[in-house]
């Protein structure tokens, strides 16, 4: 984000900047990123059982609420890349056996796992337990993984998804309902798990406080989220996103990551009062739809922004958030009912609609006023990509949205070709500043 | 079809034809992607209704109760030109993602009334979305099968998704599904179960009287016709096969594993038939997914959801914590009395590419040899391929000698 300094304007309310809150942001979530890895690695040095899960559903309410540290194997495999490490883990993982053409973040992880856990950020700890959701259905592989190695328990939590067209799954449907009783079911046999793994009886009171926490955290998350309706838009939804969607996941239930969001989002009130856009000359608003590329992190986000392009939204920070900006709404009195509800409304909303989210798609490019989106299909990640060539089409066919679509990886720099990603890039933007002229006439 | 070398002119001249005739039919229904045998039924049913599902199993019973006839959607061969699909789907996806989108687009499946997916990749997950908007007039819906298969309530749930299956077909078609029509549906299925089991067994216990090839277009081609007319087909079949006379030959007997989904191209089984015995394989499971006849009496749906967990076969794309797959697949070896294993994937298929690292692992902690291969429906260039299985064989029987 651009810092205080490059505030070229008064406050409109005339009042002074608060310095303060410029930077706070990203000063907390280092902090925090810094407290969450020396939990992890000081976790299996003290005995304590540590979680494997995933970002999409991790169930974190169940898992903090046994006090259970839990490791997030996307995150700790983007870090690798974000640092320029992942090839060291990708060669690893293929020579353990593990094909070019499957998830980079599995490949890292695993080629993390069978080379002594020794991270870039600090050492992974051993998993005593997994909790898998099938919302992707490479979680499910990737926890065979870990089963194998260290025959942790595994417990896959089935989240039915999106029926498709001509059924009824809205939440007063019978399919709704049916569904709800299997999660709630299988939210049972986890607690019954962690109390098997911690050797701790579970607390329902202690659900109902983390519980109430994931309600705040959601409805700031929401709030950070809506921020970028301004213009400038405060933050890039693919830099700062990142940072607000891994404090989301990290820190979900605790206080320290609803106070987190809290001081994202009024920094991100400053700056809007302060007119300080997240980058100094933002000249179209984009929505992306995939992930970014973390072996060429900066570079990409230096594709769009030295064309004045800003990520004002990202379906990243749906899918990738937890589903919290969907907004959760747990009923304390009857929770673990009401977690089952949520998370597979959520779920349904967030992750499984990734495949027929043009709706969505258009209600943001109105309500964020996005110019154009940058589809980004990412070799590992068919959950993600699968269907990204036909949405483009869709929104250019049925809604006049400009599409970009440009392929790459999350982690493996392979699969970067910098001359082709600048001149699709560049060839997107002049259309786009084409398309301005147009209407300014 | 590439020579056979099983015995095969013990028969009669008469019956050598008609057992020749009969696989000749049924290669030619599986390569032809206008599905022929789909067509005629319809001319010979006017105004029936044909439900369309994807990979791996589908409870074909309960569209069959409502008077659909069910059909696999299962990709195609390279005869197949790509020319809408790519513009659709992302290009490091699986061949049959995008074939079986091709076949849909370019109109070879007009005569669908309803498309069944099922969540078994991310891949198959997206086909929900991407036929949805591209097919607007066509129901597409995900069958839900349960991920988490060993929880105390998985076949609660799995009954009420069969139930909601029930629903569409009904609607499709104006007729109710009943108890009684699924109980006769579940006994024509378990027939044809029953005979594709046999055709497994002589490919186990004598792999000299029915070739690889044979035995796969025999299997697949009830995948794409009526299975009133493949139980015919398969009894006379297996009657004209089970009397050839042939004797063994010095080939090793090995199991395929890696065709749960797409399917590897008839010319590539035609190549390592040449060289070795496949005894058993797990080419087209979904049909072969039931091990056992499910019981007529009781509830039938309920007796078909716990079919689906208790008595069925294995794939990548089903997590079973009872059904470990390294362990099943030194079983099936074991079983098949085989030797070695080839274990496949289909080029992009993330689950198939993860599990050959287990498999490769288990056979290697056995002692098993095994070649690990890739392949796409699509290849029609097996030169590289023969070269690869001589190698392997050659030297496993310099090995065993």
């Amino acid at each position: 984000m651009a810092n205080v300094k490059q505030v070229t304007k008064q406050a409109e309310d005339g009042a002074a900047p608060h310095s303060d809150l410029i930077g706070a942001a990203r000063t907390e979530s280092r902090r925090l990123m810094e407290g969450w890895w020396g939990e992890m690695t000081t976790a299996e040095e003290e005995g304590r059982p540590v979680a494997n899960v995933f970002v999409m559903g991790s169930i974190a309410e169940i898992l903090r609420t046994f006090d259970i540290p839990m490791s997030f194997p996307e995150i700790t495999s983007l870090q690798t890349a974000v640092r320029g490490r992942s090839m060291e883990y990708l060669t690893a993982a293929e020579d353990y056996g593990y094909s070019p053409d499957i998830c980079g973040y599995v490949k890292v992880d695993a080629g993390l796992h069978v080379t002594g856990r020794n991270h870039p950020n600090g050492k992974l700890p051993k998993p005593s337990l997994v909790v898998a959701p099938n919302t992707c259905n490479t979680y499910i592989k990737w926890a065979e993984i870990w089963e194998r190695l260290y025959g942790c328990p595994v417990l896959v939590l089935d989240l039915p998804g999106w029926r498709g067209t001509g059924d009824d799954d809205s939440a007063a449907s019978e399919t709704f309902g049916r569904d709800c009783a299997y999660v709630e079911g299988q939210l049972r046999e986890l607690i019954a798990l962690c109390e098997q793994v911690t050797g701790t009886e579970f607390d329902i009171d202690r659900l109902r406080e983390v519980m109430g926490e994931v309600n705040t955290l959601a409805v700031l998350y929401q709030e950070v989220i809506a921020e970028n309706k301004h213009h400038p838009a405060p933050f890039d939804a693919m830099l700062d996103g990142l940072n607000f969607m891994g404090i989301a996941n990290a820190y979900r239930g605790s206080p320290a990551g609803s106070d987190f969001m809290r001081i994202a989002r009024d920094e991100l009130r400053e700056r809007v009062r302060l007119g300080l856009g997240a980058i100094p000359e933002e000249k179209y608003r984009l929505l992306l739809i995939g992930t970014a590329c973390y072996s060429h992190f900066r570079r990409f986000l230096e594709l769009f922004h030295e064309w004045g392009g800003v990520f004002a939204h990202s379906e990243y920070m749906t899918f990738g958030g937890g589903g919290i900006d969907k907004g959760i709404h747990y009923d304390l009195k009857r929770p673990i009912e009401s977690l089952a509800e949520q998370i597979l409304l959520t779920s349904q909303q967030s992750f499984f609609s990734v495949s027929f989210s043009q709706e969505w798609q258009a209600d943001v490019v109105s309500e964020w006023d996005i110019d154009g989106i940058c589809f980004h299909g990412i070799k590992s990640c068919r959950t993600v990509s699968t269907g990204l060539p036909d949405s483009r089409e869709w929104q250019m066919r049925h809604n006049d949205i400009p599409g970009l679509f440009i392929q790459s990886d999350l982690v493996d720099g392979r699969l970067w070709s910098d001359a082709q990603m600048k001149n699709r890039v560049d060839a997107f933007f002049e259309a786009l500043a084409s398309r301005k002229a147009l209407e300014r006439r | 079809m590439t020579e056979r070398s099983n015995g095969a002119e013990a028969l009669p001249a008469a019956e050598t034809d008609e057992l020749e005739a009969i696989i000749d039919e049924c290669r030619e229904l599986i390569e032809d992607d206008g599905y022929p045998a789909v067509r005629r039924w319809l001319e010979a049913n006017p105004g029936g209704k044909v439900l369309g599902h994807f990979q791996v199993y589908f409870p074909e019973e309960i569209a069959h109760a409502a008077g659909m006839l069910p059909v696999k959607i299962l990709g195609a061969t390279s005869a197949l030109q790509i020319r809408q699909a790519d513009a659709r789907i992302a290009a490091f996806v699986c061949s049959i993602i995008r074939s079986s989108l091709e076949l849909a687009l370019s109109g070879r499946l007009d005569f669908l009334s309803a498309f069944v997916t099922h969540p078994i990749c991310d891949a198959a997950r997206h086909s929900c979305g991407v036929w949805a908007r591209n097919l607007p007039d066509l129901p597409c819906q995900t069958l839900f099968f349960p991920h988490n298969a060993r929880s105390a309530y998985a076949a609660d749930y799995l009954v009420g998704e069969y139930g909601r299956i029930a629903d569409l077909v009904s609607e499709v078609t104006q007729r109710p599904v009943t108890d009684d029509a699924l109980r006769t549906s579940i006994e024509l299925f378990n027939k044809n179960r029953r005979l594709l089991r046999e055709l497994y067994r002589i490919k186990r216990e004598a792999p000299w009287l029915v070739s690889a090839v044979e035995a796969y277009v025999l299997t697949r081609a009830g995948a794409v016709m009526p299975r009133e007319e493949h139980n015919e087909i398969l009894r006379r079949a297996l009657h004209l096969i089970e009397a050839r006379e042939g004797k063994s030959q010095d080939r090793i007997r090995i199991v395929f594993e890696g065709g749960f989904c797409e399917q590897p191209p008839v010319d590539m089984l035609a190549v390592i038939q040449d060289i070795c015995y496949i005894v058993d394989d797990d080419f087209l499971i979904g049909l072969r997914w039931l091990t056992e006849d499910v019981p007529t009496d009781g509830a039938p749906l309920a007796n078909l959801a716990k079919a689906y967990f208790d008595t069925s076969s294995y794939s990548s794309v089903q997590r079973d914590p009872e059904k470990p797959k390294e362990q099943m697949l030194l079983r099936r070896i074991r079983e098949a009395g085989a030797e070695a294993a080839i274990v496949a994937a289909a080029k992009m298929c993330e689950p198939g590419l993860e599990e050959q690292v287990a498999y490769s692992r288990a056979l290697d902690e056995e002692g098993i040899p095994h070649l690990i291969m890739e392949f796409e429906e699509k290849t029609n260039v097996f030169e590289q391929m023969r070269m690869e299985v001589e190698t392997f064989a050659e030297s496993l029987l310099f090995e065993f000698a």
